[in-house]
């Protein structure tokens, strides 16, 4: 005997594992029996194998990793003996799964054990085939399977058929062979090779319209003698539960015939009268006959029953749903969820009793309702439900606040005819629940608000009177700092009062202490607190005489440890301090939200959404940030997406978006006067005359967005700013020099130009591109965008072959035309696109060097 | 993630689930798409996890129908002989299901073939011994 085998028993080893007080102690008396176990395979140690396999299966549910065992479990299989194989069989399904490759190595044994003289071997062998077996292995053995369901003993057939359940599962295409040898299992009278039978028919129904109307036509006899025969069997002990024979079978039996009866008038009325006699003579008290009835129910639900049958089984649900037992409570629900498509009118009457599950005290119980609920609500009892189920919401669980708060939403949205409701419940919603209110959900509710102008007073008033009771919910007090932002002047000067409202004064200084609070107390929110600080800004605007307390508070957070509410407050202070006279149009109102755009897009967008959220979190600050106005940043350059000029088809990520909230600065920034001083408003504030590559300045408080392949006669001044400084009046000279448009570190392009005298306003421009990297570039193209006023043609490059270092050159001619000659100077994006070692690279630049006069 | 891996977690979070439901609330559980079915048998809960259309309450007679055999077989069952002879106790669930579905209504035929199994490998034991002693 070797030495280092392990000499405890099996039961030694667990009474050791048990008697473990720690974590610790547990793994080192795990860790022995391994070493122990693996010395003992490597030792191939035929004595003990038996007992080292049941000691790895013990292990393996404990937890620890086992694979080291997996060969030994092929090796029992392998051996001759039945305790070995059987040991080994066990094994390979406790410890293997369908997803390793071993598990392939076992098909030699199966198919041998598969035609074993021992019946109880090829019991072993067709169980496993049965619980584990890959498709692979399904292939290869479902001969041998469909060859036993033809033997005589019972044991093995119904084995077999089991077996051959999961053959089609994992080969569905194998279903035709296994046909008819399932239909002649139904004439047996062994009840275990029945129900194997039945079941196996049932499954073949799913996977084969061919099996599904051949056993159609030949079974359906059959199945209803079955049933009729144990319902009205006298008391079979061997069989009996609860006073039923055999409830499995009525059970299988039951739902193999609503497969049949589905959607067949003929079958259908043919199985009526069995069904009912299942319905009304089962008893109920026992959860035996409960299971049958439930079955029965499901099954009438399912075919197209007679309005007798019809009526039994609402019967039958009423019933259950009064029940005090909470098991039969939850069935019943399913059951009506079931039977919303067969008779709603029925499951409506019975809605009073479902919005009481909805406040059970069984979490199972309530999901169940709330589901059933939101598929009952249709026009006429939107209201009182919604009503219902808010009162709820207040007291409900924290767990079931989520489910709840999203559904009621949901309702509201859908069913909502006036606005005015829909506003008072998302107020309310949000009050009690608003920590667990999506962001898209307050989002359309601001864009409903900001559709309704007559509402929008008595909006900003509601919203005022609940964030007084309710500030804690952040999305509430998100809707209301930018409701008193957007709406300040309506708030304190009583503006489109309702019929309905309580007569309120809230002063300006009310108005700005509720966003002096938000910013205290929800310190660490950057959204909340982001939000207040424009909404401040907008009310220094809108309220003059409060100019200098808001000022005061925003000062407070120039020195915010928060890049995102640094900056804002210092552009906001000098907003406020040294550029008055644009303050108010800064702050205007903002355009109303197109709805149906909005609706539209988010429902189109929850894609684009995901990167735009991804988009935002570059930024510093790392939180998902949104401008108050709801404008996302754009994740790119600032300046290239001003002109946003280019060919591309898909344009910046949060532009699609997000577009639905236009963007701020839609004003007149006609006075874009290049001041000589250097503080040109516009550079300031749009961080115009950095280098296109730089990201010094990436957000702004106000940045512009052009809409993408819209360039505004705004940007282009912009671009005034941008080349005012070298431009110079007076006739232009015919040489023009040569420019180096664009470098990289991988990539030069120079440009020179030749004009004709007696054509001003076209330039032809000759493109060197020259490759600086160290790799070959191939596919190499060049795109180009220019303002509206410049017409481009760009000719052919010579090649689209780049080598490498600078050894050869592309050259490309284009031609362009300036409209405005004389006025305008060029400008232009570019985009290069290349492969380098068969990965797709991307260049793009912005050349604002032209020479002038071009 | 692995297959082990995997099986554990599913384990603690179902167990979780079930652990911390009191006595009166219903038997069943939803839990990732699934139905968790599960029934107490003093301080044992025994969970069987279904598809959303099965017939949950015949889940609950087959989980009962393997604790009576159980029961049966090693004569007043308790944890203890589950876990000492816990191949034992999936010897016979083999015979119960197969393939997830149920294969055998009658006690009596299961316990007649665990029987025999049992004086099937006996006797193959005998007889190694028989020639090991020569």
């Amino acid at each position: 005997m070797n030495p280092f085998s392990s000499g405890t028993r099996l039961r030694d080893m667990i009474k050791a594992i048990r008697a473990c007080k720690t974590a610790a102690e547990e793994r080192a008396v795990v860790r022995k029996e391994c070493a122990a176990i693996r010395s003992s395979i490597s030792e191939n140690d035929q004595d003990y194998s038996h007992r080292n396999i049941a000691k790895l299966m013990f292990i393996h549910m404990l937890g620890y990793p086992t694979h080291f065992g997996q060969m030994e479990c092929l090796k029992l299989i392998a051996s001759a003996g039945f305790p070995e194989k059987r040991i080994g069989y066990l094994g390979l399904m406790l410890l293997l799964d369908e997803r390793q490759e071993v598990l392939m190595l076992v098909t030699n044994s199966l198919k041998q054990d598969l035609g074993h003289t021992n019946q109880y071997i090829v019991g072993l062998a067709l169980c496993a085939l049965g619980n584990i077996c890959s498709a692979e292995m399904a292939r290869d053995l479902a001969p041998e399977v469909e060859r036993l369901l033809l033997t005589r003993d019972p044991n093995i057939k119904k084995k077999a058929a089991l077996c051959s359940i999961r053959i089609i599962r994992k080969v569905p295409d194998l279903a035709e062979n296994f046909s008819s040898p399932a239909t002649s299992l139904l004439k047996e009278k062994h009840h275990g090779v029945l129900i194997a039978g039945v079941q196996l028919c049932t499954d073949l129904c799913k996977v084969s319209e061919d099996a599904s109307n051949h056993l159609r036509k030949n079974c359906t006899e059959g199945l209803v003698r079955i049933l009729k025969d144990i319902c009205n069997s006298p008391y079979a002990p061997e069989y009996d539960i609860a006073g039923i024979t055999d409830p499995f079978l009525h059970i299988r039996v039951l739902r193999l015939l609503r497969m049949l009866g589905h959607g067949d008038a003929d079958t259908s009325e043919y199985i009526n009268d069995i069904l009912a006699q299942v319905a009304s003579k089962t008893e109920s008290n026992k959860n035996a006959g409960n299971a049958i009835l439930y079955e029965c129910v499901e099954t009438i639900m399912g075919i197209e029953a007679t309005s007798g049958l019809r009526v039994l089984a609402i019967n039958i649900l009423g019933r259950f749903l009064s029940n005090r037992d909470n098991n039969i409570r939850y069935v019943a629900l399913n059951m009506l969820m079931k039977a919303i498509s067969v008779d709603s009118q029925a499951v409506q009457r019975h809605r009073t009793t479902i919005l009481e599950c909805v406040k059970d005290s069984d979490a199972s119980i309530r999901k169940r309702a709330l589901e059933l609920v939101f598929l009952l609500v249709n026009d006429t009892n939107a209201k009182p439900l919604t009503k219902e189920l808010i009162d709820y919401l207040e007291v409900s669980d924290q767990d079931f606040k989520g489910d709840l708060t999203s559904k009621i939403c949901s309702i509201i949205e859908k069913f909502s005819q006036e606005k005015k409701w829909y506003i008072d419940q998302m107020v309310k919603v949000l009050s009690l629940a608003g920590n667990y209110v999506k962001d898209n959900v307050w989002h359309a509710l601001i864009v409903a608000i900001s559709n309704a102008p007559d509402l929008q007073g008595y909006s900003v008033r509601s919203l005022y009177k609940a964030f007084q009771l309710s500030s804690e919910q952040v999305s509430l007090v998100q809707v209301t700092i930018w409701c008193i932002g957007e709406y300040g002047e309506m708030l304190v000067n009583n503006v489109g009062v309702l019929q309905v409202e309580e007569p309120m004064t809230v002063t300006e200084s009310d108005a700005v202490d509720v966003l002096e609070s938000c910013l205290t107390h929800h310190s660490t929110d950057i959204t909340t607190q982001s939000m207040c600080l424009i909404a401040l800004l907008k009310l220094s605007s809108r309220f003059p005489p409060s100019s200098g307390r808001v000022k005061e508070i925003i000062t407070t957070h120039i020195g915010s440890v928060v890049l995102e509410l640094q900056q804002r407050a210092i552009e906001f202070n000098s907003i406020i301090q040294r550029h008055q006279n644009i303050k108010s149009s800064l702050v205007e109102r903002m355009p109303v939200l197109d709805e149906s755009t909005f609706i539209s897009k988010r429902a189109g967008s929850s894609q684009a959404n995901i990167s735009t959220e991804k988009s935002n979190q570059q930024l510093p600050s790392g939180a998902s940030l949104k401008l108050s106005n709801g404008v996302a940043k754009p994740a790119a350059s600032p300046l290239v997406d001003l002109l946003d000029l280019s060919l591309d088809d898909t344009p910046v990520p949060t532009s699609t978006s997000n577009d639905f909230l236009h963007d701020l600065l839609d004003v007149g920034l006609t006075n874009s006067s290049s001041s000589a001083s250097g503080t040109d408003i516009l550079m300031d504030l749009l961080s115009i005359g950095t280098p296109v590559q730089s990201n010094t300045t990436p957000e702004n408080g106000s940045s512009i967005k052009a809409k993408p392949n819209t360039a505004t006669v705004q940007v282009v001044d912009l671009l005034d700013g941008l080349a005012s400084n070298g431009s110079h009046p007076g006739a232009q000279s015919p040489v023009h020099p040569s420019i180096t448009a664009y470098q990289s570190s991988t990539l030069k392009i120079t440009f020179s130009f030749t004009k004709q005298p007696d054509k001003p306003q076209v330039t032809q421009i000759h493109a060197t591109f020259m490759n600086l990297s160290s790799e070959a570039y191939t596919d190499f193209i060049f795109q180009a965008a220019v303002p509206k006023f410049i017409q481009l043609h760009l000719d052919p490059a010579n090649s689209n072959h780049l080598p490498a270092s600078g050894n050869g050159r592309i050259t490309q001619t284009f031609t362009i035309t300036n409209t405005q000659h004389g006025q305008k100077p060029l400008a232009m994006r570019i985009r290069i696109a290349y492969k380098v070692s068969n990965q797709e690279r991307l260049e793009q630049g912005q050349i604002n060097n032209f020479p002038p006069g071009l | 993630m692995s297959t082990g891996r995997l099986r554990t977690k599913a384990i603690r979070e179902l167990s979780s689930l079930i652990l911390t439901r009191g006595p009166k609330l219903c038997n069943f559980v939803e839990w990732k798409g699934y139905k968790a079915v599960y029934r107490r048998y003093a301080s044992l809960y025994f969970c069987m996890c279904v598809d959303q259309d099965d017939n949950e309450l015949e889940i609950l007679e087959i989980i009962h129908h393997f604790v009576e055999i159980l029961d049966r077989y090693f004569g007043s069952v308790c944890e203890l002989d589950l876990i000492f002879n816990f191949h034992k106790a999936y010897y016979i669930l083999d015979e119960i299901l197969i393939a997830g579905e149920l294969q055998e209504s009658s006690k009596k035929i299961v316990a007649r073939l665990i029987a025999a199994q049992v004086r099937s490998a006996m006797l193959l034991d005998w007889g190694k011994w028989a020639i090991n002693s020569k």
